[in-house]
């Protein structure tokens, strides 16, 4: 008798490797995108099954579905410039110009080679290894919380977790250099329905964003994915209108791209001193500070990945910018 | 067939299609895209390597890596997405 997760695994991963193939082969972009989409759902689901559920949580809501909002935007752009917004199967958006096919087929040697070698790598190394699981169960009872990817992200690998909001602050102020000046494909109209579903699904999703963060103590959740299900709120008000980035905005966005690092550092130095380094959080205040930590950072990473969907920094519409849109 | 092996030749088989396809995809969009399969094929391999069978908890460790790593790719995409799209408008302003 077979298990039945066996059969759910292989079919699982099946699907994963003939989606992740059928994005890069599809010919229609449109279609490529959400293909992807789909891909990223069901690697989700597949980090589920490895009891990863704070990967599957962070994978949905950021590497698929804000990735994907991001990546339908550029398209829409792209279609916009190049005027090929109305025809539905434009093929590529991008010159093409042919690389050779001396040089396809040198590439596809070495990519065979890598895999080769990470295959091979991957089948000799020992499996169900001693980790830091044991390490990181002793530390448990002084980490403050009760979930162990939580301890390890705001406690014991703090450092990694405060470059990575340095990094999302650094991506936002490259994007607004990037695209100063930059005149902006007019969004797609949205009809009525678009605008009730705003209505009935916003406040579920604030509730939904905001349980992640608290139960990220105990539990799969945390900062990075309740700040993501909160930009989703940021995102479906700047595509209903319901609220329309304004250049006397510049400050407040500056203020919450900046509030994330700023108030993590500030804890960190701050809890240093009388023989703590920094991030050496005090025990009886472990957890009042890392859920300080993260609630800050939730905010300032919602923030962030709305500015990073919406691009361009919010600027006064020149004159001819002003007769283009009426 | 654990699901340690069946989703770690998964994962490499995702990263392979990832490197293939950044090495030899034509438009750019795809390119990205392609770098994004790699980056899930790669998170993939590091989730295999903290599953213990069950009833025995996972190693958190490389779950908060494979966070950080999701977290630093959307930043990443973001910043080339935001590159195509000046490009573009620069070509489409040369063009005209």
């Amino acid at each position: 008798m077979i298990d039945p997760y066996v059969i759910l695994d292989l079919l699982l991963g099946l699907a994963v490797v003939a989606l992740a193939a059928a994005v890069l082969t599809v010919r229609d972009l449109f279609a490529a995108i959400v293909l992807f989409i789909v891909f990223g759902l069901l690697s989700a689901l597949a980090w589920v099954r490895l009891a990863a559920p704070d990967v599957a949580l962070a994978e949905a809501a950021i590497g698929t579905g804000l990735t994907g909002a991001l990546l339908l935007k550029t398209l829409h752009h792209l279609r916009y410039v190049t005027g090929s917004l109305d025809r539905q199967a434009a093929l590529s958006v991008t010159p093409v110009q042919p690389v050779p096919m001396a040089v396809i087929w040198v590439n596809a040697a070495f990519c065979g080679l890598v895999t080769l070698g990470l295959a091979a790598a991957f089948l000799g190394a020992p499996r169900n290894g001693p980790g830091f699981d044991a390490l990181v169960a002793e530390a448990m009872p002084a980490s403050g919380v009760e979930h162990p990817v939580t301890a390890v992200l705001l406690n014991f690998r703090a450092y990694d977790t405060l470059m990575e909001v340095v990094v999302l602050l650094a991506a936002v102020i490259a994007v607004w250099q990037i695209e100063r000046g930059l005149s902006e494909a007019p969004a797609p109209a949205l009809g009525e329905v678009w605008a009730g579903f705003a209505r009935l699904v916003l406040p579920a999703i604030v509730v939904i964003g905001t349980y992640l963060l608290w139960v990220g103590a105990e539990a799969p959740g945390g900062a990075f994915q309740g700040g993501a299900v909160l930009a989703a709120v940021g995102l479906l008000l700047l595509l209903s209108r319901l609220y329309v980035p304004r250049p006397a905005h510049r400050g407040v966005a500056r203020l919450g791209f900046v509030l994330g690092t700023g108030a993590f550092a500030a804890v960190a130095l701050l809890v240093a001193g009388g023989g703590r380094v920094a991030f050496e959080y005090p025990l009886e205040h472990a957890k009042t500070l890392i859920l300080l930590i993260e609630g800050v950072v939730t905010i300032s990473i919602a923030i962030t990945l709305a500015a990073l969907f919406h691009g361009r920094e919010p600027v006064a519409l020149s004159a001819s910018e002003t007769r283009h849109d009426a | 067939m654990t699901p340690d092996i069946i989703y770690g030749v998964t994962g490499i088989a995702v990263f392979a299609i990832g490197l293939v396809g950044a090495l030899c995809a034509q438009d750019r969009l795809r390119r990205v895209l392609a770098l994004k399969l790699a980056s899930v094929g790669a998170g993939f391999v590091l989730v295999v390597a903290a599953w213990r069978a069950p009833p025995a908890a996972p190693d958190p460790v490389p779950h908060a890596l494979v966070i950080t790593g999701i977290v630093v790719m959307v930043s990443a995409t973001a910043v080339a997405l935001a590159l195509i799209r000046r490009l573009q408008s620069l070509e489409a302003e040369d063009a005209e």
